[in-house]
């Protein structure tokens, strides 16, 4: 009896390959094509509307010089560090006496964690009020006797980032603190146990044995954060609109405005650029630990 | 003195009595198996001798020492974990290390009990390595390591070979075997659900069920004398053959169960001597002869071969005497077919007789 | 061996009865008040006073009249409640094109987040099952591509998009904005039902191919009704991410079709003269509701969500 002829390779699997279409469009044309047309018409001088005029890196040196954009840089710096280093000190330590297995435990949690379910706008908005400093905690403090307490971080150029920093800790501090639980609840209990015989105290059985098994979760945790940080924008438009003036500006927000709201498009892709330089910066060392690292093993 | 007493202790989570009044007491240098399946309270004894759980009522002591309320670094004990528990981001010595440095010990003392360990342990090579970098015989070993330089004569285990697969099983069991051995007056307790592991490594083993001690006594004892029906069921494999009937204690006392009727003139009855009533007749595989050497033996019949498991060594036989299920083993070499009739025979006096509700040695 | 241990014992036997009494006995002594209790909750409750204070403080501000915010205590519990505040959010705030309070707003954000749920997770669970049980070349590419483009900041692909969807004819409308959530809710939601197929046995999926069923037949007969837990996973990430959206909706559509979010900041921020507070705070609670409502229901499901999702911006 004759073989039939295998289909041709193009037609294996069709149906899945069909169904896969609208994934491969988007990976190709929305995140290669979008990020590689921004990427070259960050080289050109388009203003209301894209151009095709090259001029090599004449967008950056006006980005580099720009006020707006070197404060909105030192504010992502800032609050990217303190964010970082906080939320993850915070979040382990809420984890671990979470894990300590104690009653409430699912209260707590969900007290922690609610915040994570707003959205940047409300969480914006609610602290701006909070320190509000005619109605907010410096009025309060103030009521209570202690005249000449000042908090208003909201007014003032060169504490406002640490404003939109509490927010922002408030805000995800509690992601942080469940990522961190899951590890800690991944540790084999009998390493706890062999401490205790040991006569290890509980301090140095975190610090010398916990901390260091959860590498993993620690490093998964921080490229979280620093790719939610770079992109921190509905939070700053709520709480100050970037003010006062412009002191609380981030470069998403100068991104946005450069695009729609001053008609300067290739001021918007330079940024737009350098946000995703400082992206690669961040994971691709991590892509290279993580997966480059386990080819070599094998 | 004894090395560890354990006087009536109790031990509820809330309403659930997961330990009763246990009583034991281990004599110095003793190797002791606490035995039984899951669930049965074994692991939870240990950690509570260990001090890792905290019990509802009773003492502990150690050498003497009342050890109730300590915390278990001031037990005097070293422990070995089913999953090893060694620290993975450190090395072998590094995991040796870490306890004796925390408590202070000035570094000559840690270097000359590491190297002592590593001697008796056969680890030396392997100090520099992390745990991940070892075999599993390996890390048990440095397990039983991170023991040993505690200076402490009362070793417990927790299931230690469990992870292991069943030929490094035998070759690790052999070796702490060796160790106990050459470890004079080390009291190690045990913890195990393979009663093989029990059996061979034992001075005496307790037979745990259901947060109480079944029976405690060594393992031959176990074997031929079990105290009651469970651990008879329990220990021995292939399993024993129990059947169901009355014992009849007037005159020449014998149990009957149907056409199977068995003369009891030679079983050793506990208590005062032989008493009716329904009982469990049990007599163990390898105590049933087949052929010539069932001649002469106290009590003889004839069997139907129903199904025949050869395993190499030995070939089980499973058959059918009046009425009873019947499994005896035979050599390997024998050869049988279904629906033979064969002639087998046993002595009584290795039989075990229990009562039918107590389940109790009769 | 064994007899040194009988010997042992026998000889301790007078020792044990002397040592019956002496020394602890029992359960260790705990005090329930031990410094280690008090510092482990002590901390817990400080710290969820942090957490729910802002809650307190919005619902407090939105039931207080304008005369009792002026006086100033942002903490202290409304000395006449009303809810007028909320009325006013609601119907008649101002958002500097009109006057009609969130409502709009309200129906608008459902208009966008059903369908764009909707589509969003009908795609990825197929690629996501593509991917898991059909293997095809270039699928780990592609996939790859995805998960590294999830990275990407999304002021990059802003304005390419604004192009295309121009050249679509969706730029301003609803329709457009739903595509874009489908876009960008693709890699994490891919990952999930990807992550979740392969723990599918292949058995399952074996013994259906030789019944004869195909790459529909399987997804729907047999995929689709034992990923429940799953999609409801997908469902809360995509309902919570997409309500709490910002950027995409004051980028993609035009005022009068302003998510919730959108409206709300405009209430808040762009109004000149006097500010409500009370009405501000009140719009606030009413845009927190739905996604707030999804989370206390969702409970452990929406914490797995989080653990699969937590690149979400």
């Amino acid at each position: 009896m004759a073989a039939t002829r295998r289909p041709p390779t193009l037609f294996r699997n069709l149906n899945a390959k069909i169904a896969a279409i609208p994934m491969i469009l988007t990976a190709l044309v929305v995140f290669v094509g979008g990020t590689a047309w921004t990427v070259v018409y960050s080289f050109t001088n388009s203003r209301l509307l894209p151009r095709e005029k090259f001029v090599g890196l004449d967008q950056y040196e006006r980005l580099w010089s720009s006020n707006k954009w070197l404060i909105s840089i030192e504010n992502l710096f800032i609050y990217g560090i303190c964010s970082l280093v906080l939320s993850l000190v915070i979040g382990f330590v809420l984890a671990a006496l979470l894990d300590q297995k104690i009653r409430f435990e699912n209260t707590f949690r969900t007290i922690l964690l609610y915040p994570f379910a707003l959205s940047f706008i409300v969480t914006g908005l609610v602290w701006q009020w909070i320190l509000n400093p005619q109605f907010g905690i410096q009025a309060v403090v103030r009521s209570l006797g202690f005249e000449s307490f000042s908090f208003d971080p909201l007014y003032n150029p060169d504490i406002v980032i640490y404003g939109i920093l509490i927010a922002g800790l408030w805000q995800s501090t509690g992601l942080i603190m469940c990522l961190m639980l899951a590890g800690l609840r991944g540790i084999d209990e009998d390493i706890w146990k062999a401490a205790r015989i040991d006569g290890i105290p509980m301090w140095k059985t975190y610090l010398f044995i916990v901390i260091p098994m959860m590498r993993p979760v620690f490093i998964t945790t921080l490229v979280i954060i620093a790719s939610g940080i770079v992109r921190v924008y509905d939070l700053v438009v709520a709480q100050t609109s970037g003010g006062p003036g412009i002191s609380s500006e981030v470069p998403a927000k100068y991104v946005y405005d450069a695009m729609f709201l001053s008609q300067n498009l290739g001021q918007g892709f330079a940024g737009s650029t350098m946000m995703l330089l400082a992206v690669i910066i961040v994971i691709v060392p991590w892509a290279y630990l993580e997966f480059g690292g386990r080819k070599r093993h094998v | 003195m004894s090395s560890v007493l354990i006087n009536d202790l109790s031990l509820s989570f809330g309403e659930v009595n997961v330990l009763q009044n246990l009583d034991l007491e281990i004599g110095k240098g003793e190797f002791l198996v606490l035995l039984g399946s899951s669930g049965c309270g074994k692991s939870t004894l240990l950690n509570c001798i260990a001090g890792l759980l905290d019990i509802t009522d009773g003492q502990i002591f150690i050498n003497g020492r009342n050890v109730t309320w300590e915390q278990p670094k001031d037990r005097g004990i070293g422990m070995v974990f089913q999953s090893y528990a060694l620290y993975p981001q450190m090395t072998v010595e590094g995991n040796l290390a870490f306890g004796l440095k925390n408590a202070g010990l000035p570094k000559d003392e840690i270097a000359k009990r590491i190297a002592r360990a590593a001697e008796i342990l056969h680890i030396e090579p392997l100090l520099k390595r992390k745990p991940a970098q070892l075999s599993g015989g390996q890390r048990q070993r440095v397990a039983i390591g991170r023991a040993l330089v505690r200076d402490v004569d009362v070793f417990l285990f927790d299931e230690p070979l469990s992870n292991l697969d069943a030929k490094l099983r035998a070759e690790l069991r052999v070796e702490i075997k060796r160790l106990h051995q050459q470890l004079e007056n080390t009291t190690m307790i045990y913890v195990t659900h393979d009663q093989i592991e029990a059996m061979t490594l034992a001075d005496r083993i307790a037979i745990m069920r259901g947060g109480a001690i079944q029976q405690l006594g060594d393992p031959a004892t176990i074997y031929n004398k079990p105290v009651n029906k469970y651990v008879a069921g329990f220990i021995g494999s292939p399993s024993i053959n129990f059947v169901e009937g009355e014992v009849h204690p007037n005159g020449v006392p014998y149990f009957k169960a149907g056409g199977f009727e068995v003369p009891l003139e030679r079983y050793e009855f506990a208590g005062n001597g032989p008493e009716g009533g329904r009982a469990s007749f049990g007599i163990r595989p390898e105590h049933v002869f087949m052929g010539r050497a069932a001649e002469g033996l106290p009590y003889q019949a004839e069997t139907t071969v129903e199904v025949i498991e050869p395993m190499g060594a030995d070939t089980l036989v499973w058959s059918r005497l009046h009425g009873h299920e019947l499994r005896f083993r035979v050599d390997g070499q024998t050869s049988l077919s279904k629906g033979e009739v064969v002639p087998i025979g046993f002595d009584p006096a290795r039989a075990s007789l229990f009562d039918a509700n107590t389940e109790a040695r009769l | 061996m064994s007899n040194t241990g009988a010997l042992n014992i026998a000889a301790a036997g007078a020792d044990a009865a002397a040592q019956e009494l002496a020394g602890p006995r029992g359960a260790r002594p705990k005090r329930a008040l031990s410094g280690r209790n008090i510092m482990i909750y002590g901390t817990l409750a400080v710290v969820s006073l942090y957490y729910l204070l802002p809650l307190y403080v919005m619902m407090v501000t939105s039931l207080k009249g304008m005369p009792e915010i002026r006086m100033g205590n942002i903490f202290a519990p409304p000395m006449e409640i009303t809810f007028e505040p909320w009325v006013k959010a609601w119907a008649t705030a101002c958002t500097g094109l009109n006057c009609e309070g969130l409502s709009r707003g309200f129906w608008n954000s459902v208009r966008i987040t059903v369908p764009s749920v909707f589509l969003s997770i009908a795609i990825a669970s197929i690629n996501g099952y593509a991917l898991a049980n059909w293997r095809f070349k270039g699928a780990n590419l592609f996939f790859t591509i995805l998960i590294v483009g999830a990275f990407i900041p999304y002021q990059v692909m802003l304005y390419p998009l604004v192009i295309i969807l121009r050249e679509m004819g969706l730029y301003g409308s609803l329709t457009g904005l739903v595509l874009v959530h489908s876009v960008f809710g693709m890699p994490i939601l891919t990952l999930l039902f990807r992550n979740y197929f392969t723990s599918v046995p292949e058995e399952l999926f074996k013994a259906a191919r030789v019944d004869g069923a195909g790459f529909w037949g399987i997804y729907f007969k047999i995929m689709l009704p034992m990923s429940l837990p799953i999609f409801v996973v997908a469902m809360i990430i995509q309902i919570t991410g997409i309500w709490n959206d910002f950027l995409f909706g004051v980028v993609y559509t035009k005022p009068d079709l302003y998510p919730m979010t959108v409206q709300l900041n405009n209430i808040v921020n762009s109004v000149q003269g006097v500010k409500e507070y009370n009405v501000n705070m009140a719009a606030t609670i009413i845009t927190g509701l739905v996604p707030l409502i999804v989370y206390f229901a969702s409970g452990k499901l929406f914490v797995r969500g989080i653990a699969a999702g937590a690149v979400k911006g």
